[in-house]
């Protein structure tokens, strides 16, 4: 099977540049802004988009993004309206990946079955869940590759050589090295210790490797785009969108425009890299 | 529901940490590695000799074990029914049950080389148990407590304090102990390299109910023993309360596979089981939430609801998955005490018995006052008490002057 994930990075391959990850979590600050956030993405150069679903204990998350998680949850989003988001979003665009990032619960409890086909329907590509380890690959992981849709494994500093074959066995899309021990949204990691991880996940793969956790920046966009197939940006483009907000936590007129200006510094940052030789 | 009755309901989890359904390890990438070395250092010292041989001595001279198991003439008298049987953990160093299973985990850290220990904690009692046992063996304690338990705690937070442990109240989502927890965990996810999480109940990826639950054994073990000795028999039935379920675990397991034993759960039904609680088992159903599955209050969508109990330690919306497998297997029987109820009997045991107990347990011996008077006089009823109620008095005081 062949992915829009597939395809995005087989095609940057070609162009020989690093694709540009945005994350931003579905619902916030309300469903109507999250879809014109969703929709002005890819106009801004994200190469792939990671839409959060709302959870309310986001364990492995920072302030930042917990906060959104939350925001979305008090205007009663919910799984099935993140995947209504999806197809909405799909109706003007075919081609850009989209990935769900998320918690398993509100799978699980959707009915996994029902959840897999209900999301590739409504054009999701890939999942990313950040409490299922390859422990409990028979959960979800499993079951999502039979329905066609990529299940991408975080790896992180703390998986050795010894572990990485076990991550990534069954991942597919590309690989997402988390360059921290640490919660979304805390310091960025070093690009030359990112160069070094990157250097090692690709003797055990050839599947793309997108970094993520702490990049803020265009410059630090950038130096990760030197090292590895992707940059990806959650917390910044969050935070934008926060500071957007009135005093209530309301969407203002400025609210979609501060994702997207963002999303456009970085995507330039990203797409000024060189790069690195394979 | 139809599941087949296995040959022993002792013999949990399988080997990827499941209790039929239950457990399991639901976790983030960067955790399990440490995980995985838990279970490791944890099967290899169950092996050694030297590590049971050095944890009794601990338990013996520095918990004050074993803990009496004390034959409870009055309020047995009032009841009117069985003859209830107190095992006394609130007598432990610190208070109550927690130390057994913190102790048994600081001497894991310790063999694991582990520095900086981390805890979260609701009624403060595992906090302080932590903090304890890192002053006594010099490592670095940070315990997470929800803002609102940090209120209603007040004096275990001066205690932890003055353990030389650093509180970091959390102002996340409800401000207790789910939060704690969610808290505990991003630091941990944070600082692997040097950091044991120190879990304070049978809740947690695989394998932290197990080893909570082995630590927390020698209450069940110690209870036979003594029921033997004073009765010459085992006890008919067994109660307990549950919040994560690690003082029920502690006493139940050892009796799983006595088919005479009778054994009760009590979760908290705070404001009844209709409006807010923090019953997971009566109002809840299976999930996914802090590293395994098991039975938790959430709505519709998987969001996870929010607790209410009167006593902090219980007020958490899931449940161990032991207790969900022997829940659906129907080994155990899941009751529910309210926030009144508790009040109630907090009153009662401290008036007949001279001893103040801890709001948790507190809701153990309501139930008993429902139960003890329908059974006959020979019947041996043991309840555990898991904590005594220095930590309860300002708040429960509060209450009855009527401040709140
Ligand atoms: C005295 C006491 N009993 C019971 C509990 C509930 O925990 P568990 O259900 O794990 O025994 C607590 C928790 O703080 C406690 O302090």
């Amino acid at each position: 099977m062949t992915t829009r994930i597939d395809t995005r990075f087989a095609e940057l391959k070609k162009q020989g540049r690093s694709a540009f990850v945005t994350y931003v979590m579905a619902g916030d600050p309300d469903l109507g802004t999250s879809l014109s956030i969703v929709k002005a993405l890819p106009k801004a150069g994200a190469d792939v988009i990671e839409l959060g679903i709302p959870f309310t204990d986001p364990m492995a998350d920072g302030p930042s993004i917990q906060a959104a998680g939350l925001r979305a949850l008090k205007i009663g989003m919910t799984l099935t309206k993140t995947l209504e988001l999806v197809r909405d979003f799909r109706k003007d665009d075919n081609v850009t990946p989209l990935v769900l990032m998320g918690y398993y619960n509100p799978i699980y409890i959707y009915g996994v079955d029902k959840f897999l086909a209900d999301a590739k329907t409504a054009g999701v590509d890939g999942l990313i869940i950040v409490d299922l380890p390859p422990e409990e690959d028979d959960e979800l992981c499993i079951p999502a590759l039979k329905a066609g849709l990529n299940f991408i494994r975080l790896a992180t500093p703390t998986t050795d050589d010894k572990r990485l074959p076990a991550v990534l066995a069954n991942t597919s899309g590309f690989v997402y090295y988390v360059s921290i021990a640490g919660i979304t949204g805390a310091a960025a990691a070093d690009a030359n210790a990112v160069g070094e991880a990157v250097a090692r996940i690709k003797r055990h793969t050839r599947l793309p490797i997108c970094v993520g956790f702490g990049i803020r920046t265009p410059e630090a966009a950038r130096a990760i785009a030197e090292k590895a197939d992707g940059s990806v940006v959650g917390t910044a483009l969050v935070d934008a969108l926060k500071n957007s907000l009135d005093a209530e936590g309301r969407a203002t007129a400025r609210t979609v425009n501060a994702v997207a200006e963002l999303a456009a510094t970085l995507a330039q940052g990203v797409k000024g890299a060189k790069q690195a030789a394979e | 529901m139809n599941i087949a009755k296995p040959n022993s309901y002792r013999s949990g989890p399988d080997e990827r940490g499941h209790f039929g359904i239950f457990g399991g390890r639901f976790v983030a990438e960067t955790l399990m590695p440490l995980i995985l070395d838990l279970e490791k250092a944890y099967t290899a010292a169950k092996a050694d000799p030297a590590f049971q041989a050095e944890m009794n001595g601990y338990l013996k001279n520095y918990v004050g074990r074993p803990s009496p198991l004390y034959f409870a003439e009055r309020l047995t008298e009032h009841l009117g029914g069985a003859k209830i049987y107190l095992k006394r953990e609130e007598l432990n160093h610190t208070g109550s049950h927690k130390v057994n299973n913190v102790l048994g985990q600081i001497m894991l850290a310790r063999r694991m080389g582990k520095k900086r220990i981390i805890a979260e904690t609701g009624a403060g009692q595992h906090g302080v148990a932590t903090a304890t046992l890192c002053a006594r063996f010099g490592l670095e304690c940070v315990v997470y407590m929800g803002a609102v338990d940090v209120e209603r705690q007040q004096p275990n937070v001066i205690r932890m304090e003055m353990l030389g442990a650093k509180v970091m109240p959390v102002q996340s989502g409800t401000r207790t102990l789910k939060d704690a927890m969610n808290e505990a965990l991003r630091d941990w996810v944070t600082n692997v390299h040097n950091t044991f999480y120190c879990i304070g109940t049978v809740a947690g990826p695989h394998p932290y109910p197990t080893l909570v639950r082995d630590f927390q054994s020698i209450i069940g073990n110690e209870t036979k023993a003594q029921m033997q000795e004073v009765e010459g028999r085992l006890p008919d039935s067994l109660v307990a309360c549950i919040g994560g379920g690690s003082n029920a675990m502690g006493l139940f397991h050892p009796f799983l596979d006595d088919p005479s034993v009778e054994i009760f759960g009590v979760e908290a039904a705070g404001h009844g089981l209709t409006q807010l609680h923090a019953a997971s088992i009566a109002g809840g159903r299976p999930g996914v939430l802090h590293g395994n599955r098991t039975y938790l209050l959430m709505d519709a969508d998987g969001q996870i609801q929010d607790a209410h109990s009167i006593s902090a330690g219980l007020d958490y919306p899931g449940i161990g998955p032991e207790h969900s497998w022997l829940h659906e297997i129907g080994r155990v029987n899941y009751l529910s005490a309210t926030d009144d109820e508790a009040l109630a009997a907090f009153q009662l045991l401290s008036r007949l018995e001279g001893i103040i107990p801890a709001l948790e347990p507190a809701h153990a011996i309501a139930k008993v006052m429902e139960l003890a008077p329908k059974r006959p006089r020979d019947h041996l009823m043991v309840v555990n008490l898991s904590g005594r109620g220095d930590k309860d008095v300002p708040q429960v005081g509060d209450i009855l002057r009527g401040k709140k």
